[in-house]
């Protein structure tokens, strides 16, 4: 019997519709009566502490309800990053932060609140709120912060909040074998997520005397909790609901404006209090991807085997600890995954400074790992001669090797097919042959590439459980609750498509719902890790079957037939063998409402407890033409090829990859938050921070792997964040290959790459240019 | 939010007028593609404001040929109109390529031509072509019309020589100042699209029958407080042949009159690099098409 499969197919987004035709409501949309709104006073320096409020004209101004202190809420510290809560306490996020503060770490630090009729009179009373301070050093570096005679960020903290180190073998033996040593210092820029749709969130005492918070959150069920840390409550006594969100990109992997809109109703007597973030305040005083460093030290054989790696990484936290070393420290665990050596040296620490919070961004510190380790490990290829797909596939790691460091055997791990399908479908032999023709006096080309790999969800390192309950409606049709979040990246559509495909149901037999609730959603520690559609998947797939099961004993039972002779296909129960109707999933759920004698509604619930990790990798090539008259870089082509197992949609996974080339094409070439010497965010809007438009993009081509993961819930394995991973240093192997120097910064900017070019132009020696 | 206090919509130059004599510290928005933003931005005197539209008057809008081929361009000329104008395409080609580049297609529906030289961001994109054209600023007020050339208009960043209750109605081009000549506009930017020039140049060259320079035009934006003409570079290049030694000094002679500096986004060694590097590129592109392989 040849079954129709869900798995596999372009089905249309579930939402689709609903969006473009407007009637998707995000949180600022829905109807609220008698809302008040609240804005935030923001530190004009990035050190010191509020010494002194003077509220007086603020008071005063038109539709102000209350000027809000730092003593006026509670001052419990708590953290802000979106994991599972620890039962181990050493284990947990560091509680370093108020809801407001007169210590004052970032530019733009929350240091009060107005809360008024209208938005606009509580910014206009704002500026009315005169601050004096006591000013202390700015530490915009990890350097400035670890000088002995640095000040402690947080009282009582060292301004190092984590190290690490992992290893294996004698490195320094390993460099003494070696026929060439390569050395680079990498850095990276501070990229923000720029999300179409801003932090915004309203609050207020529900009729059951809670404290109810509609939030454009990834992570409901962590933010309920951390909202009631920050404010003192029980837990049950928050209840968190999230719409439909306009992207997140990690951002809202974090609970950063919430509880203090929480503590804001309660202190008005639970009226409803909305707080919105600006594009400027978004940018500036939410989180963004940590700017890391990284020190490589490579030592490899004149045949291309490497001998050595060593790496050392020192990370930005900036003011606040948010997701802390959990980002820079994970490096060691994936050059493991992607390269052998016979040694293997990774050390990192994570350091307070005065810049901007540095919290979760797509990748989680992979794309900052990746470039690092892809431009190294490019330029150890260029130092013995070989080339780079060539030196990639003699050196990574092999199907079904156990990583030590990840815990886990690297099942399925289809680096290799990656190169030789990327070789191919880019056109690599003939594009690096035309890249030396073409060239001009002025303009010159190369090719470039990188490889990544990438775990799917925490374990072993974190909790990874799912829920999903699903009912069965009267017409044979089936609701889906999962705790799992639509972002926007398409999960809801996803785990529809799996939920229907174990039932033998149609995708629109499934029905989704665009809230996400607390209190009647199953827990799912929300979107993030490229979890969802694995780790939601295992649970999606135990209701499914569980239901599935329900159904077809009822079938046995009401026709007398043996269960195993059964099955569901197509919306119908069947005989298994020949495909015979027996009766219709619609009859069958209809029965199961109302018929007088054996009625009993069917409902399953899954909650799963995940203990593996499917390892993903993928390659990026690129292409470019350099203007080395002006440094810029123009991307001429953009491929994407991508081991993911099994592709639950084409479509929605190549909306993924292209959004996420792009984002990590900007990244290479133009994206970065800059910040004054005193601190100050200096390109905090969209024109300032450049985020690439449609006319900088080349066609973004994507290719696939596809095979069954061994260990999938449906085959599948992570694509959410690894297309982020390797496109900007595929860009910069690509602008090394046409301009023959190597650039250890990014975002390459056409003054960057002008400096570079020209300084090394001017120097006999080669190496790393340092601009 | 908008910190507006409130609007007049003006219907013809004498509402303008009677508006602004009732509130002189009204402030005159036709597209609102800047007014707007700098309000949003609390920018200085831009809030508590009061706004006197005037993008509905007949008399601002269009384009006309005088017979002797003096252009007049309405002040509220949108971006796209001006870059699909085909007498300006015709005639005024820099013109019309320069303003292509404006931001994004919606802001080129609304930003208008008169609103970007009053707004006098030294990095608007119609200024430099208009400076090479010698444009005259035609300013109206309720008593008198006067015109000015383009460079005397500016004063400042975002101040002009404007006076209370007048208004810049058109801009006029004589045909001396467009016959004959090519030009071509280079926006320095880091996005191809939605973006504000680091660095921008308008070349705008006539070529004798010798194929020497008979007369060039340079101006550059965001090379100082406000656009600025090339006098050392354009006086060099009178009567010189076109081949890629004279265009390098043309090049180096702009430096003689660039006054850039050095900020967050780039450094003062990088612009003056650039301002060395454009002029020649503007001249290959506006008479070859190809901004280095064609001349030298």
């Amino acid at each position: 019997m040849d079954k129709k499969k869900i798995i596999g197919q372009a089905e249309q987004r579930w939402d689709a519709i609903a969006k473009v035709k407007g009637q998707a409501s995000y949180t600022g949309d829905f109807p609220i009566r008698n809302l008040l709104h609240a804005k935030i006073l923001r530190a004009t320096i990035a050190h010191g502490y509020v010494k002194h409020y003077d509220i007086t004209e603020a008071e005063k101004m038109p539709g102000v309800v209350k000027v809000v202190l730092p003593e006026d809420i509670p001052a419990t510290p708590y953290a802000t990053a979106g994991h599972p809560w620890n039962l181990t306490p050493e284990k947990r996020d560091i509680e370093d932060r108020n809801m407001l503060t007169r210590h004052v770490r970032v530019y733009g630090d929350d240091i009060a609140a107005i809360i008024a009729k209208t938005e606009f009179q509580a910014q206009k009373a704002l500026a009315k709120i005169k601050v004096d301070y006591d000013v202390y050093p700015v530490y915009l570096t990890p350097e400035a912060a670890m000088a002995p005679d640095a000040k402690q960020i947080h009282e009582g903290h060292d301004n190092v909040l984590g190290r690490s180190k992992v290893g294996y073998g004698d490195v320094e033996q390993g460099f003494n074998e070696a026929d060439f040593i390569v050395k680079r210092h990498l850095s990276t820029p501070v990229q923000q997520h720029l999300h179409l749709e801003n932090q915004i969130a309203v609050a207020y005492q529900s009729d059951d005397q809670r404290w109810f918070c509609l939030s454009s959150t990834q992570i409901p069920h962590i933010c309920r909790r951390i909202i009631a840390q920050a404010n003192g409550l029980p837990w049950s006594q928050v209840r968190v609901k999230k719409p439909f969100i306009g992207g997140g990109f990690g951002n809202k992997q974090d609970v950063i404006i919430e509880p203090l809109t929480v503590a804001l109703s309660r202190l008005m007597g639970g009226k409803p209090v909305q707080l919105a973030l600006t594009r400027e305040e978004s940018i500036a005083y939410t989180r963004t991807r940590h700017a890391i460093d990284f020190d490589f030290k490579i030592g490899v054989m004149k045949d291309g085997r490497m001998t050595a790696i060593d790496c050392d990484v020192v990370s930005n936290q900036g003011g606040y600890a948010s997701h802390g070393h959990a980002v820079g420290g994970k490096g060691g665990t994936f050059i493991n995954a992607l390269y052998r050596a016979d040694n293997l040296r990774f050390t990192a620490k994570t350091v307070y400074t005065n810049i901007g919070t540095a919290g979760a961004m797509r990748g989680y510190g992979m794309p900052q790992l990746v470039y690092a380790l892809e431009c190294a490990i490019d330029d150890v290829a260029t130092q013995i001669g070989m080339d780079p797909i060539q030196f990639r596939q003699l050196n990574h790691q092999p199907d079904g090797y156990y990583n030590q460091f990840g815990k886990t055997k690297q099942r399925d791990f289809r680096i290799e097919d990656c190169l030789v399908k990327g070789r191919e479908a880019f056109n690599w032999d003939q594009k690096l042959a035309q890249a030396q023709q073409k060239t001009t006096s002025t303009k010159k080309y190369g090719v470039g590439m990188a490889a990544f790999a990438f775990g799917t969800a925490v374990w072993p390192f974190g909790l990874e459980v799912a829920g999903a309950h699903l009912i069965a409606l009267p017409d044979g049709t089936f609701k889906l609750h999962i705790g799992a979040t639509e972002i926007g990246q398409g999960a809801d559509t996803a785990l529809s498509q799996m939920a229907a495909d174990t039932l033998g149901v149609s995708f629109e037999a499934i029905i989704r719902d665009s809230m996400t609730d607390t209190d009647t959603d199953p827990f799912d520690t929300g979107a993030y890790a490229s979890r969802q559609s694995y780790v939601g998947g295992y649970a999606v797939k135990a209701a499914a079957e569980k239901m599935k099961q329900k159904l077809i004993e009822r079938a046995a039972t009401t026709y007398d037939i043996r269960p195993e002779f059964l099955d569901i296909v197509a919306n119908q129960v069947v005989y298994a063998t020949d495909g015979d109707l027996v009766v219709t999933v619609k009859d069958l759920v209809m029965a199961s409402y109302y018929d007088l004698a054996t009625a009993k509604a069917l409902e399953t619930h899954a909650s799963v407890n995940i203990h593996n990790n499917s390892y993903a990798s993928g390659c990026s090539l690129a292409e470019v033409e350099v203007d080395v008259a002006t440094g810029q870089v123009t991307l001429l082509s953009l491929m994407n090829v991508h081991d993911s197992g099994k592709i639950i949609n084409p479509l929605l996974a190549s909306g993924q990859v292209e959004g996420a080339m792009a984002m990590s094409a900007a990244y290479g070439l133009n994206e970065g938050l800059v910040y004054s010497a005193e601190g100050r965010p200096l390109n905090n809007n969209m024109l300032d921070y450049k985020l690439p438009t449609m006319m900088d993009l080349p066609d973004l081509d994507k290719v696939f792997v596809e095979t069954v993961d061994p260990l999938g819930p449906y085959g599948n394995k992570a694509l959410g964040e690894t297309p982020t991973c390797s496109p900007a240093p595929a860009i910069r192997n690509a602008v090394k290959n046409a301009i023959g120097v190597e650039i250890g910064k990014i975002p390459l900017t056409p003054e960057v790459v002008y400096q570079a070019y020209h300084q090394a132009q001017a120097t006999v020696e080669g190496g790393i240019a340092d601009v | 939010m908008y910190d507006m206090t409130g609007y007049h919509e003006a219907h013809s130059l004498t509402d303008v007028f009677k508006l602004m004599q009732a509130d002189p510290t009204a402030r005159l928005v036709a597209g609102g593609t800047d007014v707007l933003v700098k309000i949003r931005a609390a920018a200085p005197h831009y809030a508590d404001t009061t706004l006197i539209g005037i993008s509905r008057i007949t008399a601002l809008k269009g384009c006309t040929l005088e017979a002797d081929g003096t252009f007049n361009i309405g002040a509220l000329m949108t971006f796209d109109q001006i870059e699909h104008d085909s007498l300006i395409q015709t005639h005024l080609g820099l013109l019309s390529q320069a303003v292509s580049l404006v931001g994004g297609p919606q802001t080129r529906r609304m930003g208008t031509v008169g609103g970007n030289i009053c707004n006098a961001g030294p990095a608007a994109d119609s200024a430099p072509s208009l400076f090479t054209y010698n444009a005259q600023i035609e300013i109206q007020s309720e008593s008198n019309v006067r015109q000015v050339p383009i460079a005397q208009f500016y004063v400042g960043p975002g101040r002009t020589i404007l006076k209370p209750g007048e208004i810049v109605t058109k801009i006029k081009i004589a045909p001396e100042d467009y016959r004959g000549f090519v030009g071509h506009y280079t926006k320095f930017a880091r996005r191809k699209a939605l973006d504000i020039a680091n660095l921008s140049c308008a070349a705008l060259i006539k070529v004798s029958a010798e194929q020497r320079i008979e007369a060039l035009r340079i101006c550059f934006g965001a090379a100082g407080p406000v656009p600025l003409r090339m006098p050392q570079a354009e006086a060099y290049a009178r009567h010189q042949p076109l081949n890629r030694a004279v265009l390098n000094t043309i090049g180096e002679y702009c430096l003689k009159d660039t006054q850039t500096i050095s900020d967050w986004r780039n450094s003062k060694v990088f612009r003056d690099h650039l301002v060395t590097i454009l002029p020649g590129r503007d001249i290959s592109m506006a008479l070859r098409g190809d901004e280095d392989e064609a001349i030298g």
